[in-house]
């Protein structure tokens, strides 16, 4: 006694569903490591290893000390063993023989890794129409069009190159977004970081490149800590990137950055990001635990900062990409798209703080939940007493895959001036059996058929997205959904 | 094919749903140029028979067989069987929120295309196919460009059913019920598009309650269906006969 066509239905579900995670080799290289544990020592290691100025190391002790005191935060819908931070390596980079930046300085095998994630950094081959900032584990490896940007008055470096050459701009907005007692995460970033991006556009300037940022975490045992700095002159435009990778191991690390973004007058920043960390195996084994924070200060007046991700990586995410309103009509845009499938867990959203007069918001958060996964929204949008005539629109839609999966949204609103106009709207919808059969009856494959109903959904996030990442993004979520229907 | 042979054989076919028998030593034989209405009182098997035939996973087949075109598909995909000329006109049109009807319509002509090793079509190219077909029903453009089912009314709902029956040129059509909820308008176009679809190439197999569908769509033959099989078979004139006495008078007999 057989099913017959569901035998058929079944068996196609389960080849889709063994298709491995694309990036999930990793690369034996000579490493130079700092011993697991984290200590006020691990502190002063870190921080002699990259031969920093005596203003970062106390920065870095201010922040450890704060750490010490702060506990994990428990009030995001997360469930996840207790991390051991004596058990992570918080340094570990590549052996490198000569200074940094010079492309045959580095060691072949992580050309050749970056070539495998589709990015090369070789001279010949590189994008023409992005500049890329490469940091593998703990370090970045070589950042592109640093000479030619420069014509520009650009600058676009690894943070800690900008540490010897920019002290004086470090100095002023390192932690002036997110200070280091902000959070946990963030004090843990602020005493432990170890490399990042760090960038700077002039005044009248819009960047003739995209700049971007490629994380890639290498070592099973290591955590990365990096921070990007992003500081856009009056009157300046530029479009940033950031994309994320991880090789498949079934132990969890952990990845703890901070993204600090400020918008003089005038000026305007698109930050994005595809986030595409492992996320673990059917079973909810492995996988990177992500937790970030991001955040935008709109200082200037006509100030604009616009985050926007897709997010369909990492076994727990925990990121609300943030912007302070506090230039007059400044604007804050938050688009995101949210997928978790099998054992994921996503607590993402953003906090929209008005503090200017006619500063205005707009949030659209799309998350899918497919598996026995959970995808929670959680915002802020906040109208302080003095900021007059500003308004936000928020939407927030969830889409739902199968039975087992779990959408939630926290939604906070706290309006103290009579003058703000504030709009939110949801939904909740659910891809069904029923539509997945109507599909195929019409010829359409399970494949095609969940991008046309999962790109139907997020249209409005990924028109956002520069076009390069548009198309990927779709195929990724694609990608990320095999086998979750039936 | 010789013209002969059948063009849709069902053998003793035997279905359950949750371990429930819908259908039960269910025969039929439909050759090409035919349409059969299948009539029968709700819950005696007649939308499983049509998502049977479509391959819906969830019915088991426990015994017999479904030859297409001389060949078994029971082990084929729903979307195989799609490509191979079934088409099933469902009795609900399901909603997919967020997709245009366009986007959706051309991604069903072109995966056909696909399987058949013919170039697909652009959306240009595509518009200018489907406006010819929007005619068959009376559809405006406007459709296009709405998602798909979404906030349609009951008869648009149908109506978008037969646009994509006509567009996929499907060989034998399964009409679920395609004829509840319309009023007489609705009734008369989509009948309309239905008798311009048909050639002596195709079949047909019309799943309705009223007699009222055929008068304007002559059936070749009127089946009755009660508790999983065919109990009765015979002309119009069989319709015509229930819609005046009702089921219980075939059970009196």
């Amino acid at each position: 006694m057989i099913n017959k066509s569901n035998k058929v239905l079944n068996s196609n579900i389960r080849n889709l569903v063994n298709k491995d995670y694309q990036y999930g080799f990793s690369t034996k290289i000579e490493k130079d490591i700092i011993e697991k544990g984290l200590s006020e020592q691990t502190v002063h290691l870190i921080s002699s290893k990259k031969n920093e100025p005596i203003f970062l190391l106390k920065f870095r002790l201010k922040a450890f000390s704060k750490w010490k005191e702060m506990k994990e935060p428990e009030w995001s819908y997360l469930k996840f063993p207790e991390i051991n931070y004596q058990n992570i390596i918080y340094y570990s980079a590549p052996k490198v023989k000569k200074k940094l930046n010079d492309l045959k300085a580095i060691d072949p095998e992580l050309l050749k890794t970056f070539e495998k994630l589709g990015i090369s950094l070789t001279e010949q081959k590189r994008l023409t129409n992005v500049a890329i900032d490469a940091v593998f584990d703990s370090i970045s490896i070589a950042t592109t069009f640093q000479k030619e940007l420069t014509e520009y008055g650009i600058i676009f470096s690894s943070i800690s190159e900008a540490v010897y050459n920019y002290p004086e701009m470090i100095k002023k907005y390192l932690g002036s977004v997110v200070p280091i007692g902000d959070n946990y995460f963030s004090a843990l970033n602020s005493a432990v970081f170890t490399d990042g991006s760090f960038c700077y556009i002039p005044r009248n300037t819009i960047s003739p490149l995209d700049l971007s940022t490629y994380f890639r975490i290498n070592d099973p045992k290591s955590g990365q800590f990096e921070r990007t700095l992003i500081i856009a002159d009056t009157n300046s435009k530029i479009n940033y990137l950031e994309g994320c990778t991880a090789p498949q191991y079934d132990t969890n690390q952990l990845h703890a950055a901070i993204v600090e973004l400020i918008a003089l007058e005038n000026a305007s920043i698109n930050y994005s990001t595809v986030q595409n960390w492992y996320a673990g195996d059917h079973n909810g084994i492995g996988g990177i635990y992500n937790f970030v924070t991001k955040r935008g200060l709109c200082a200037g007046n006509n100030s604009r900062i616009a985050w926007t991700q897709v997010e369909t990586g990492s076994s727990i995410t925990w990121k609300y990409p943030s912007c302070l309103l506090i230039g007059q009509a400044s604007q804050g845009e938050f688009y995101s798209v949210a997928l978790t499938n099998n054992y994921q867990q996503a607590d993402t959203g953003t906090k929209m703080i008005h503090i200017g007069n006619s500063s205005k918001s707009w949030i659209i958060s799309k998350g899918i939940s497919a598996g026995r996964s959970k995808n929670s929204y959680r915002g802020l949008v906040s109208v302080v007493n003095k900021a007059f005539s500003s308004r936000n629109y928020s939407q927030c839609d969830s889409l739902l895959i199968g039975n087992l999966s779990n959408a939630n949204t926290f939604p906070i609103i706290s309006i103290q001036n009579s003058t703000a106009q504030i709009e939110h709207e949801a939904s909740t919808s659910k891809i069904g059996e029923e539509q997945i059969f109507y599909l195929l009856q019409r010829g359409i494959s399970i494949e095609k058929g969940i991008e046309l109903m999962i790109s139907g959904f997020c249209r409005e996030v990924f028109k956002k997205l520069p076009l390069e990442f548009a198309a990927e993004a779709d195929k990724l979520l694609t990608l990320k959904l095999e086998g979750s229907i039936g | 094919m010789d013209k002969n042979n059948p063009f849709l054989e069902i053998k003793e076919l035997k279905v359950s749903i949750n371990e429930n028998i819908i259908l039960n030593d269910l025969n039929l034989i439909v050759k090409k140029g035919e349409i059969h209405a299948i009539m029968g009182p709700n819950g005696s098997g007649k939308s499983t028979l049509s998502k049977v035939l479509a391959g819906h996973p969830n019915y088991s087949v426990l015994n017999g067989d479904i030859f297409f075109k001389g060949l078994s598909i029971l082990e084929l995909t729903p979307e195989k069987r799609s490509y191979l000329g079934i088409f099933l006109a469902f009795q609900y049109p399901i909603e997919i929120p967020g997709v245009s009807n366009e986007d959706f319509l051309r991604l069903a002509y072109n995966s056909k295309q696909q399987f058949y090793n013919k170039p697909e079509v652009d959306p240009i190219k595509f518009l200018e196919i489907i406006t010819q077909k929007l005619e068959f029903v009376n559809m405006s453009p406007l459709f296009l460009n709405r998602n798909v089912n979404e906030g349609f009314s009951g008869g648009e709902k149908k109506k978008n059913e037969i646009l994509q029956m006509i567009l996929l040129d499907s060989e034998l059509a399964i009409l679920d019920e395609t004829d509840s909820g319309l009023d007489i308008d609705a009734l008369k176009i989509i009948s309309n598009g239905i008798n311009r679809f048909m050639t002596k190439d195709k079949a047909i197999i019309l799943i309705t309650h009223y007699q009222r569908l055929l008068d304007y769509i002559n059936p070749t033959y009127v089946h009755v269906m009660q508790h999983g099989k065919i109990i009765k078979t015979g002309s119009f004139s069989l319709a015509k006969k229930l819609e005046d006495k009702g089921y219980q008078w075939l059970n009196e007999n």
